[in-house]
């Protein structure tokens, strides 16, 4: 089974993207499966139910969504097999620009689109620069030079990634990615498998539901501002 | 990076049925207007050729760059500098001057002499469009006009790839025929969506879309060619008049002028 991960910044177009890519790896016969990890709520199940395939759903509710996910990357692996899926699509909640979900040994998007701005890129740090491949999505509402200009920025920052330029609104473009994802490998089993970069640490007492604010209401790894200067 | 020519290999329509026009090459130095209702198909066409499809969108059209199919994994080479496009965009959004993005996309480009090139981006611009611009000016705060003219000196001069398309450039509100005229230069192969008969018949052929598929070539006749002068002379007059009234000049004051020395010569 072909193991896929997608990640991306807020509102980029990762279901949309998605979507028409699964598209066309079911008009090859393919059996997909896919699995949305979000926070509080998500509607993408039923985008992605609409397309006739299984489809799970991981609410990380009061836990860091991209903890949740590394913690139960076992168990969705499982649950795909068991609907006896060529290919599983784990589609990450997509908040932070500190967490990078990228394994090795899966595919790797980041979906990022040409409007969050040109130094965007480099603030989004390891998602972008540990991903496989790097879709860009809302290039029909920029100029050419716009398009250009971000995507020379996006190859600053991980100059490995194959990049595509996808409109998520008609699918534009999905067709080199149904082929990039045709390229990857299976992977045998995910346990043992490592992350390629580590996800940020937190055991506070915000972790464990404080919400009062104040010195004395914090306890556990507390990090300060660094104002720079002398005291 | 220089091109021969563009082919498009007829697909299928929104019916499924076989495109009448199975193969269209547009050569270097070609404009081909594509014409046709809204809804028929244009834009379709024009994305197809951006992509460089290998019979895999839901029109099945290929297109082939001098004969060959486009080499899709070559993904750092310069294969994805083979188009722009002048899409129907009216505003940029990027928040910074023209100056500093116009350096940082010539730089993208690995333009030999920015400085003097954005300097000429900066008088197409201002030629294209009404009101001067200056390069200290930020790109959002560029009116509808100038930012579209922008985007047509730039891709003429900065993006300078062989095969450029243009998505009705008459709705944007600058001198259209320069534009074309601009971006038609330099031995480029030019697809031109329009519903304006004056760009239409400025091609040498065009491409009648329907119902999603190619549905007929036409190469402009010589009789359409003497009807392209006309309309291109009321097209300057139409423009000359636009400038009066722009500039606050009285139309009729003009006139009256004219009609005061030839109808009352001294005696």
């Amino acid at each position: 089974m072909r193991f896929v991960i997608v990640a991306g910044t807020p509102s980029s177009g990762k279901t949309s993207v998605m979507i028409h890519t699964i598209r066309h790896l079911l008009k090859d016969d393919l059996a997909v499966a896919v699995c949305k990890i979000d926070c509080l709520q998500t509607s993408d199940d039923e985008r992605y139910g609409r397309l006739g395939i299984p489809v799970a759903i991981g609410l990380s509710d009061y836990i860091c969504p991209d903890h949740f996910y590394v913690a139960n990357l076992e168990e969705i692996e499982n649950w795909a097999r068991k609907q006896e899926a060529d290919l599983l699509v784990l589609e990450t909640a997509g908040l932070c620009h500190r967490c990078a979900p990228a394994v090795y040994g899966c595919l790797s998007i980041c979906v990022i689109d040409n409007l969050i701005g040109i130094d965007t890129p480099k603030k989004v740090g390891p998602m972008l620069d540990t991903a496989d491949i790097v879709v860009i999505t809302k290039g029909d509402i920029v100029s050419q030079a716009e398009r250009e200009v971000f995507r020379y920025k996006v190859a600053e920052v991980n100059p490995l990634a194959r990049v595509m330029d996808i409109n998520g609104l008609t699918g534009q473009g999905a067709l080199s990615l149904k082929n990039e994802i045709l390229k990857s490998h299976d992977l045998n089993e995910i346990a043992g498998k490592e992350l390629k970069y580590p996800m940020p640490a937190a055991i506070c007492s915000y972790c464990a539901g404080e919400t009062i604010i104040g010195k004395s209401y914090q306890m556990g790894n507390v990090k300060k501002v660094d104002f720079g200067g002398t005291e | 990076m220089m091109l021969e020519k563009i082919t498009i290999l007829g697909g299928k329509d929104k019916d499924g049925i076989p495109e009448k026009i199975q193969r269209l090459d547009v050569r270097a130095g070609e404009v081909l207007a594509v014409v046709g209702p809204t809804g028929s198909g244009k834009s379709q066409l024009i994305a197809d050729v951006e992509q460089y499809v290998e019979e895999e969108t839901l029109t099945g059209r290929s297109v082939l760059i001098d004969d060959q199919p486009a080499d899709k994994n070559d993904n750092k080479g310069l294969s994805r500098y083979l188009v722009a496009q002048v899409s129907q965009n009216m505003n940029f959004v990027i928040d910074m001057s023209m100056e500093e993005f116009l350096l940082m996309h010539a730089e993208v480009r690995a333009i030999k002499n920015p400085r003097q090139t954005i300097k000429d981006v900066l008088s197409i611009t201002n030629e294209l469009s009404g009101e001067p611009v200056s390069l200290s000016v930020n790109l959002t705060q560029l009116s509808g006009g100038q930012s579209r003219a922008l985007m047509v000196a730039d891709v003429a001069l900065i993006s300078n790839s062989p095969v450029v398309l243009i998505d009705e450039i008459e709705n944007a509100g600058i001198d259209r025929l320069q534009a074309l005229q601009i971006l038609t230069g330099q031995g480029k192969i030019v697809l031109v969506v329009s519903h304006d008969p004056t760009l239409i018949l400025l091609a040498g052929k065009r491409v009648i879309m329907k119902n999603g598929g190619m549905h007929k070539v036409l190469v402009t006749t010589p009789e359409e060619e003497n009807i392209s002068k006309d309309l291109i002379k009321i097209d300057k007059k139409f423009a000359h008049l636009r400038e009066q009234l722009r500039n606050g000049n009285s139309i009729g004051a003009e006139k009256l002028k004219k009609e005061e020395f030839t109808a009352w010569p001294k005696f």
